[in-house]
């Protein structure tokens, strides 16, 4: 059992792009089974708030903490174009090991595992991602836009996921400019627009 | 699944990327240009074949020096762009850990067709057996060291505008002791050039995945 009931959290989190800070002071819990859209307009910060949650990039301050392993959408896809899909897929089943088959399956894409990923459609890319992501098992999942590209089926099947992964004691935040649903309703959100500073708060260099 | 199944399925992506390249020529590439400095050498300082065979161990040194900067900018941006270092960090896995991967993967795709070719480039240039021998002797050494610094540049130059020609400006001088060693081997007419050469490869090979890991780990934002 871990040490701390939360999988995810953050303190006083601010993130600086060149001399503009994107946000300050940003504080983020997620406890096991809990899900958090955090919204906000294009170019606020969303994406630089997932990395940072990640870990792949540090914060200007606040710390970040992770119990367990962490999951990542985000628009690079991180599948060869040349390759078929199902070899992409497998490539990725083979370090998580994971079977890809019924999770691409899951996901709509058991015709299309011949198909060069290259010549895939942007929701038929996001729907790989998504696959990838399955066979992770993490139990963090950060996803970035996931909903871009995707028909009204596929954004329903990203929201039964969703409420799948926090259902068996996952957490996940979901960053979207798009309205982001359950099955079962909505979620709370986060308003990233709450936590830019004003500039003339002497933030600006 | 463990790091080392991690790595060793890694690996093998990076050998099929590195030796088939999709659209982007493979191994093909470097051993293609290497072969054609061999031949159009002769055509600029003519038909002299003393001279050619005095000169033409060195000019094959150079040759692959500049044949292991053609991949350069395949090496590790395109993955950088793709995220795929991302998903690796995601799993735990050390940057370092991948860039000593992918040095292994690309020795693997550049040097054995490199060694192949320097054997009819050399019979070109009129080069003796023993000459040609010591050649190969030298670029076996030489060649780990030239596939770590490639690695290494491209993680440094990655997503730099304009990172490939930096990337060439970067490694010749870096290249320059093994090249020294290694192309010494012929002046010198004994191994001790080629122990050298090997010796400046081992510390590359050594020092470059840290360097690079810090390099990717430095250019994530």
């Amino acid at each position: 059992m871990q040490a701390s009931p939360l999988l995810l959290s953050a303190r006083a989190l601010a993130c600086r792009r060149a001399d503009r800070m994107l946000f300050a002071g940003l504080d983020l819990a997620l406890a096991p089974g809990a899900a958090l859209h955090l919204a906000g307009a294009n170019g606020i910060g969303k994406s630089s708030l997932m990395r940072i949650l990640a870990g792949l990039a540090a914060p200007f301050a606040g710390t970040v903490e992770r119990h367990g392993p962490v999951a990542l959408v985000q628009e690079k896809l991180a599948l060869d174009g040349s390759q078929p899909l199902g070899r992409a897929l497998a490539f990725w089943a083979g370090i998580d090991g994971a079977d890809p088959g019924p999770h691409a399956a899951r996901l709509g894409l058991a015709d299309l595992l011949d198909v060069p990923v290259r010549y895939l459609s942007t929701g038929q890319r996001k729907r790989a991602a998504l696959a990838r992501l399955l066979g992770q098992q993490a139990a963090i999942w950060l996803l970035d836009e996931p909903l871009n590209g995707l028909d009204t089926q596929g954004c329903a099947l990203v929201g039964a996921l969703v409420a799948e992964h926090i259902g068996t004691g996952g957490a996940c935040l979901i960053a979207s400019h798009q309205p982001f649903a359950l099955p079962a309703g909505a979620l709370p959100r986060l308003e990233l627009a709450g936590f830019v500073p004003a500039p003339e708060s002497g933030e600006w260099a | 699944m463990g790091m080392r199944a991690a790595l060793w399925a890694i690996f093998r992506r990076d050998l099929a990327v590195l030796l088939l390249g999709g659209r982007q020529g493979g191994a093909l590439l470097p051993v293609l240009f290497f072969l054609a400095v061999a031949v159009v050498f002769p055509f600029a300082v003519g038909p002299d074949a003393a001279l050619l065979a005095r000169c033409g161990g060195g000019v094959l040194w150079v040759a692959a020096l500049l044949a292991a900067i053609l991949p350069i900018d395949r090496l590790v941006e395109p993955d950088l762009d793709q995220g795929f270092f991302d998903q690796w960090a995601l799993r735990g896995l050390a940057e370092e850990g991948v860039v000593a991967v992918r040095i292994a993967a690309h020795w693997l795709s550049f040097a054995p067709p490199l060694l192949l070719a320097a054997l009819p480039a050399g019979a070109l240039l009129g080069l003796s057996g023993e000459a040609i021998a010591m050649v190969e002797l030298g670029l076996l050494a030489g060649t780990p060291g030239l596939a770590a610094l490639g690695v290494l540049v491209a993680a440094v130059t990655a997503g730099l505008k304009g990172g490939a020609a930096l990337g060439g400006l970067l490694m010749v001088p870096l290249a320059v002791p093994i090249l020294i060693f290694g192309a010494g081997t012929l002046a010198s007419g004994g191994t001790s050039g080629a122990a050298l050469a090997g010796a400046a490869s081992l510390v590359l090979v050594a020092m470059a995945p840290f360097a690079a890991g810090a390099a990717i780990r430095a250019g994530r934002g």
